[in-house]
């Protein structure tokens, strides 16, 4: 039932990138979701005002130790204070969990391609984490751009999660990232923007007819979707999702 | 009882009557949509209305611009919170578009180029309350956005307002469009906050 407020607690605060969190929260009662969904975050200020944002979640299952991602959006009401403020022992008030289109779980059989700009990680990343909790013999590619190689969330997880893939004789998950600004020492090419051309070399191609789900910023959402139905993608297999404000 | 969340204390942007509970005033016009942006010709675009005795009253594009066109200044408000006050269009009524129409039926499906649908009550429409829009800010409507044409229902959330529009099609009952099926609730009015389920 997504109408009731839960009431977490925050038990970490992890630093992802420099401007991006993950928040760890543990919510009793928490009715568990599926990868891809996202909450409604609620804070009351001790006048009573009350501000409320959506922040998508980047874990799935029943565990009620959830994590959520927020990027500080500079001139944001919200994002600046759980960015900056926030810490363990606080508690946060949450809805959900939301959406039922942005989302993957370990029945779907088709390939997957995952997309992701920025924090658009964050949803992907749940779905990276689902496909991987539940040994899921579907092949997943991620293709996720950033500007440097200190904005990369999850940097580490991603890197050990295709390793042990790659190792297993059978790999399922493959992570290509694009660095848009700066690229790291000795990295085969030069940084610049996701263009088509590596859109095609480097996703599953529309004849396999994958599930696709890309996030991120709108016009690095309306670029990549216009250039997979270009590339032959069944639109309707092209499932968007775009963050914008705060 | 609401927690309160030590040290934070907001903005206060929201203290303004035009905004309805839970939004947030924002000065762009972010882009919301489910999937790619359909490519329309407007050589191609025709718009239509079904009705339940299976009449077909459709316009193509020149028919469509030949028709008398309102100036339409209103407050949008996305269920992912956001509004935006005073936005101004250029577009056809629906009272225009309904003139003709002979129908018994209180429900209506908007169909979109694309597969998109969104369902409203009938009366929600009427008595200037929405409009096929085609302008934007006095510029043509951007393909983002919804161009060549867009439905729009200033009073609901904004997702009621079909982007690509194709048709509309009567209904006997109020059955669920695309995001109502996913998540959103079945008729969305911004002032009672009917965001889900």
């Amino acid at each position: 039932m997504s109408g009731v407020w839960h009431v977490g607690e925050v038990v970490e605060s992890v630093i992802l990138t420099p401007s991006a969190r993950g928040i760890i929260l543990d919510v009793p009662n928490w009715p568990g979701n599926v990868a891809g969904q996202h909450v409604d975050l609620r804070l009351t200020a001790e006048d009573g005002y009350q501000a409320v944002r959506s922040y998508s979640l980047a874990t799935a299952g029943d565990a009620q130790r959830i994590e959520l991602a927020v990027d500080r959006f500079p001139d944001g009401e919200v994002s600046p204070y759980l960015v900056d403020e926030l810490r363990a022992g606080d508690q946060l008030e949450l809805r959900g969990p939301l959406g039922a289109w942005f989302v993957w779980t370990p029945e779907n059989t088709q390939p997957v391609q995952l997309i992701g700009g920025g924090s658009g990680i964050v949803p992907l990343m749940a779905m990276i984490r689902s496909h991987a909790a539940s040994a899921s013999p579907v092949l997943f590619k991620l293709l996720y751009s950033v500007r440097g190689p200190r904005d990369v969330f999850y940097a580490d997880e991603l890197r050990e999660l295709a390793a042990a893939s790659a190792a297993s004789g059978n790999p399922t998950l493959e992570v290509t990232i694009v660095y848009t600004r700066l690229a790291p020492p000795e990295w085969p090419v030069a940084p610049g923007r996701l263009t088509r051309e590596v859109l095609e070399a480097q996703t599953v191609p529309a004849s396999l007819t994958p599930d696709v789900f890309v996030c991120g910023p709108t016009g690095f959402v309306e670029a990549v979707a216009t250039w997979l139905v270009d590339l032959g993608h069944d639109a309707d297999l092209v499932r968007t999702e775009r963050f914008g404000g705060d | 009882m609401a927690v309160i969340s030590r040290g934070f204390f907001g903005r206060r942007r929201e203290n303004d009557p035009d905004l309805p509970p839970g939004q947030y005033l924002t000065e762009d016009f972010p882009v919301l949509s489910a999937g790619p942006t359909p490519d329309i010709d407007t050589n191609d675009w025709v718009f239509s209305i079904q009705t339940e005795s299976g009449d077909v009253h459709a316009w193509n594009w020149e028919q469509f611009m030949a028709l008398p066109t309102e100036e339409v200044t209103t407050d949008i408000h996305c269920v992912t919170r956001w509004s935006k006050l005073g936005t101004s269009w250029r577009g056809v009524s629906l009272d225009t578009l309904f003139a003709g129409v002979d129908t018994t039926n209180a429900y209506v499906m908007a169909h979109a180029y694309g597969g998109y649908t969104t369902n409203f009550p009938l009366e929600d429409i009427l008595g200037g309350k929405a409009w096929i829009t085609f302008e934007f800010d006095g510029e043509p409507l951007a393909p983002a956005h919804g161009g060549p044409a867009r439905m729009i229902i200033p009073h609901l959330y904004f997702w009621k307002s079909t982007k690509w529009i194709r048709g509309l099609r009567m209904m006997e009952k109020d059955d669920p469009g695309f995001w109502e099926q996913n998540g959103y609730n079945t008729y969305g009015d911004p002032w009672r906050e009917q965001r889900y389920w």
